[in-house]
């Protein structure tokens, strides 16, 4: 098991090295950089800049260097200090600005995975042992539901109920009077009330898919010979099917651990945007947009980053699940 | 004569589907006594399994009990299970305890996800109240009764580690630890190896013998009743058709079905009538030459020597045309994977396969390109062992059929449509057939089907792997006289892989013996299945059942020392 996960680790070196090249030469792609977007912008409000202070400009950034030097000293930066570059947008190190939203991405993800979990698990096991009950084919009808609307809909929906309804207000993770303030009682309380509404958002198609999931695996496996031998023991039938066929039908909730981080950044930026969250997301389409060169970078070497930790902690998960794995 | 321990009476089970209700057994009615063994006989789909697991109230949706009665007899008491809800707490306290059961398949009917011993704790503790550390020792017990090599390290082990015999095994001490009364055997030999199920039977009926418990053995093999069984009740189409003694139904059946049934295994027992001489060219069609596969065996991550096994070892033999060549030996003796590398599916580490095209030119299959070797798999093709997995489910017959003649893209979309039509005839099938699913057909149709799809592009030779295994009696007898049938009208030869020696003889001009990789013996089929060379060989062939009670083969047969240590796999 040790050895299985050191040899994980030691395969994640070529992978992140490879990844900080794509992550930066992605960045590179786009015509011109940060300045030609700073210029033109700064043109169109009608203040042309002197083309020698842009010269200096691009100099003191390291602009005019060729690529792999660019590279070369980010990545000695990141390696050496733990300087992941300067945010020109910002006017912050990149690390700031990143590690103030990373706190959030990673509440909101976790919880909404939580929810994923917490909702599903009992749901597709109710579906898959009473296939095609009354309540199997209600269940069913939300989650297609939940499957089909998109998610910014729903965002939309909910804010403008909870605003009619509730009178709360929404948007952000706290009411305006709150977002500076020091932690209290009463902010953490404005923080739940402001919570729901994103993680039931992003965990809701989640939740149904797995369902969805959970319900096809466990009808293949309640009908394989070892739910009977379980079953002619003279177990309790609860007991036969929450110990073997849920048990083998886990498999893809803790897989779900792997992907649910580069889902949450990449595949919910519209719901965030909506809901004015501050996440990894809109921050990460910003930089991008702008060519905030080293703030996208980081924010993609940063996501690869989870992606493999997630990746391993969900394997090392299902290898103590399924002793099938751990031995291969 | 003392009671019997179970009676069951008039039982009549129902399938609602989703059109009809199918009447699975029909006023089923039998007794079983201490020490003795009845076999329920009879092929799939008559009712046999369903009718042991309702005595365990254990029938799966959408089966329902709608009649009879189920007598069990033990401790002094009378019981009706019949009477009782399906998971009442009573009749959870018989299963397991009173009554245990082992069934077919080894590989799944453990869970893969716990140790041995724990699956088997489980059940010591369900049923007495004693600690964990109790029961283990118990397991330990129990897993020794059943002659597992190191119980105490093996019970820790996950099922896929040990071999087929060995879970069978296991799975015999689950049935076993809380000494029932009554033990159901489903086919519990039906998925091994004729050497392991000799073992296998060997075990049943000493444990048996030693516990005096009553026996409920079902099966379709005709071999195994004659060997094991004291009492015999013949099912069809959910009935009992017959019951007597084994002696009395294998010397003297009344019912015409038993009759047809005891034929189609006798006929198994010799070469067909229908055999043509092959003729022996100078110039083979195929020549293997020392062929061999190492798994495993290089430098693992941390630079340890992994473990290396030879599945393959240095086989040579030749192939001719128009011929019959039976590969026989037991599960893991390499045989498939000699099907494998002589098809190129899986690559040789060493040796050659060298092929003699319609041309007349020779050809070294191991060194082919890509696009050769396409042309190569054209004019040699599979049949796969199971019906039901190797069509896929949502294509219809006419693409399943048609799909080699798609890929090799020289028809036109009418053509492949005749030529489709034409195959189905060629097997024995209507082409009204064409646009229906798999599902809608039987096994033994799946496999006329298979055949279909191996013959679409006219190959020369066709590899068939295990392809009667999973079929009832009279099907598998039916399909390799369907195979013969084919071969007298077109050009093939046949590379017929088997464990089952009876089949074997019945089809094969040649047999070769495979045992750990390596070929043992190779020669004429007769030769090879009553007067062998190699004591192997001899051993394996002397522990095939034999279907005459009179002449238990198997309990007198050569066993090889070798043989009696199950190894781990």
């Amino acid at each position: 098991m040790l050895n299985y996960i050191l040899k994980r680790l030691v395969y994640m070196i070529p992978t992140l090295i490879g990844m900080s090249i794509i992550s930066f030469a992605i960045i590179q792609l786009p015509p011109g950089d940060y300045l030609t977007s700073l210029l033109s912008t700064l043109a169109d409000g009608g203040s042309p800049i002197d083309p020698a202070t842009v010269e200096r400009l691009r100099s003191q950034y390291g602009l005019d260097q060729p690529v792999w030097i660019q590279y070369g000293k980010w990545m000695l930066g990141i390696l050496t200090r733990g300087d992941f570059g300067f945010s020109f947008e910002w006017n912050q190190p990149v690390s700031e600005v990143i590690w103030s939203r990373m706190g959030s991405t990673l509440a909101i993800s976790f919880a909404a995975l939580l929810l994923v979990w917490a909702v599903s698990l009992p749901i597709g096991i109710y579906s898959a042992v009473r296939r095609n009950s009354i309540g199997d084919h209600v269940f069913t009808f939300f989650g297609f539901i939940g499957l089909a609307v998109p998610n910014f809909i729903l965002a939309l929906t909910l804010m403008y109920v909870s605003f009619r309804v509730f009178g709360q207000s929404v948007g952000g993770l706290f009411s305006p009077e709150y977002v500076d303030a020091p932690w209290s009682p009463a902010k953490l309380w404005d923080l739940i009330l402001h919570l729901w509404i994103p993680i039931l958002v992003i965990g809701m198609s989640g939740t149904a898919s797995m369902i969805r999931i959970l319900r096809a695996n466990l009808t293949d496996e309640l009908s394989k010979p070892y739910v009977t031998t379980a079953r002619a023991k003279g177990l309790p039938e609860y007991k036969v099917i929450v110990k073997y066929p849920v048990r083998i039908a886990l498999n893809p909730f803790v897989s779900a651990i792997g992907w649910v981080l580069p889902e949450l950044v990449s595949g919910v930026t519209i719901t965030a945007i909506v809901l004015n969250l501050p996440t990894a997301g809109p921050l990460l389409l910003r930089a991008l947009v702008a060519q905030d060169m080293y703030l996208a970078g980081s924010f993609i070497l940063l996501l690869s980053v989870l992606t493999l930790i997630g990746m391993l902690v969900s394997d090392i998960l299902l290898a103590l699940l399924d002793p099938r794995i751990r031995y291969n | 004569m003392e009671k019997p321990v179970l009676s069951v009476e008039n039982l009549n089970l129902d399938f609602h589907l989703r059109t009809h209700i199918l009447h699975a057994v029909r006023d089923v009615s039998f007794d079983l006594h201490r020490g003795r063994t009845l076999a329920l006989v009879g092929e799939s789909g008559s009712g046999k399994s369903v009718t042991a697991r309702s005595l365990m109230r254990i029938v799966d949706k959408p089966g329902v009990m709608v009649g009879g009665r189920i007598i069990l007899r033990t401790q002094g008491r009378e019981v009706d299970l019949a009477q009782l809800a399906s998971n009442s707490p009573e009749v959870r306290a018989v299963r397991g305890a009173r009554i245990g059961l082992i069934f077919q398949e080894p590989m799944s009917s453990l869970s893969p996800v716990h140790t041995i011993g724990s699956q088997i704790d489980e059940v010591v503790r369900l049923h007495s109240k004693i600690d964990k550390r109790a029961a283990r020792a118990r397991t330990v017990e129990l897993l020794g009764q059943v002659e597992i090599p190191d119980p105490a390290e093996m019970a820790d082990r996950y099922t896929f580690e040990f071999s087929g015999g060995m879970r069978q095994r296991a799975m015999i001490a689950m049935a076993l630890a809380v000494n029932p009364d009554i033990l159901i055997a489903d086919e519990p030999t039906t998925a091994l190896d004729v050497t392991t199920q000799a073992e296998i039977l060997d075990l049943i009926k000493r444990l048996q013998t030693e516990r005096g418990m009553a026996m409920l053995l079902i099966t379709h093999d005709m071999g195994v009743v004659a060997e094991v069984a004291d009492d015999v009740a013949v099912m069809r189409f959910g009935r009992i058709v017959e019951t007597g003694t084994v002696d009395e139904i294998f010397h003297a059946p009344k019912h015409a079905y038993t009759q047809r049934l005891l034929a189609s295994t006798l006929k198994l027992e010799q070469p067909a009538d229908a055999r043509a001489e092959a003729v022996i060219t100078p110039q083979p069609l195929l020549t293997v030459k020392g062929l061999t596969k190492v798994y495993g065996g290089a430098k693992g991550f941390l630079g340890t020597k992994k473990f290396a096994l030879k599945a393959v070892d240095d086989v040579s033999l030749v192939l001719h045309a128009g011929e019959n060549l039976g590969v026989v030996g037991e599960s893991g003796s390499g045989k498939t994977t000699l099907g494998r590398l002589i098809l190129r599916i899986v690559e040789p580490t060493e040796g050659q396969v060298l092929y003699r095209q319609k041309d007349g030119k020779e050809i070294d299959v191991t060194a082919l390109s890509k696009s050769e070797l396409r042309k190569f798999h054209a004019d040699v093709r599979l049949i796969f062992q199971d019906p039901f997995a190797s069509l896929n489910p949502r294509m219809t017959i006419r693409q399943i059929i048609g799909d080699p003649l798609v890929v090799e893209g020289k028809l036109s979309a009418r053509q492949i449509e005749e030529k489709t039509a034409e195959l189905l005839r060629l097997v024995g099938l209507s082409p009204d057939v064409m646009e229906r699913y798999p599902h809608a057909f039987s096994g033994g149709q799946r496999q006329r089907i298979g055949i279909a799809r191996a013959l679409a592009l006219d190959p020369r030779i066709i590899i068939a792997d295990e392809a009667t295994s999973a079929l009832d009696v009279s099907i598998r007898s039916q399909i390799l006289d369907l195979l013969l049938e084919i071969q007298s009208h077109l050009d093939l030869s046949f590379i017929f892989i088997s464990h089952d020696i009876s089949v074997v003889r019945y089809f094969c001009d040649r047999v070769a013996v495979m045992h750990r990789g390596k070929l043992v013996e190779i020669g004429p089929a007769e030769k090879i299945c009553t007067t062998p060379d190699e004591d192997y060989t001899r051993a394996l062939i002397s522990a095939v059942p034999n279907p005459d009670p009179r002449n238990k083969r198997m309990l007198h047969r050569t066993r090889l020392a070798s043989l009696s240590t199950s190894t781990v796999c």
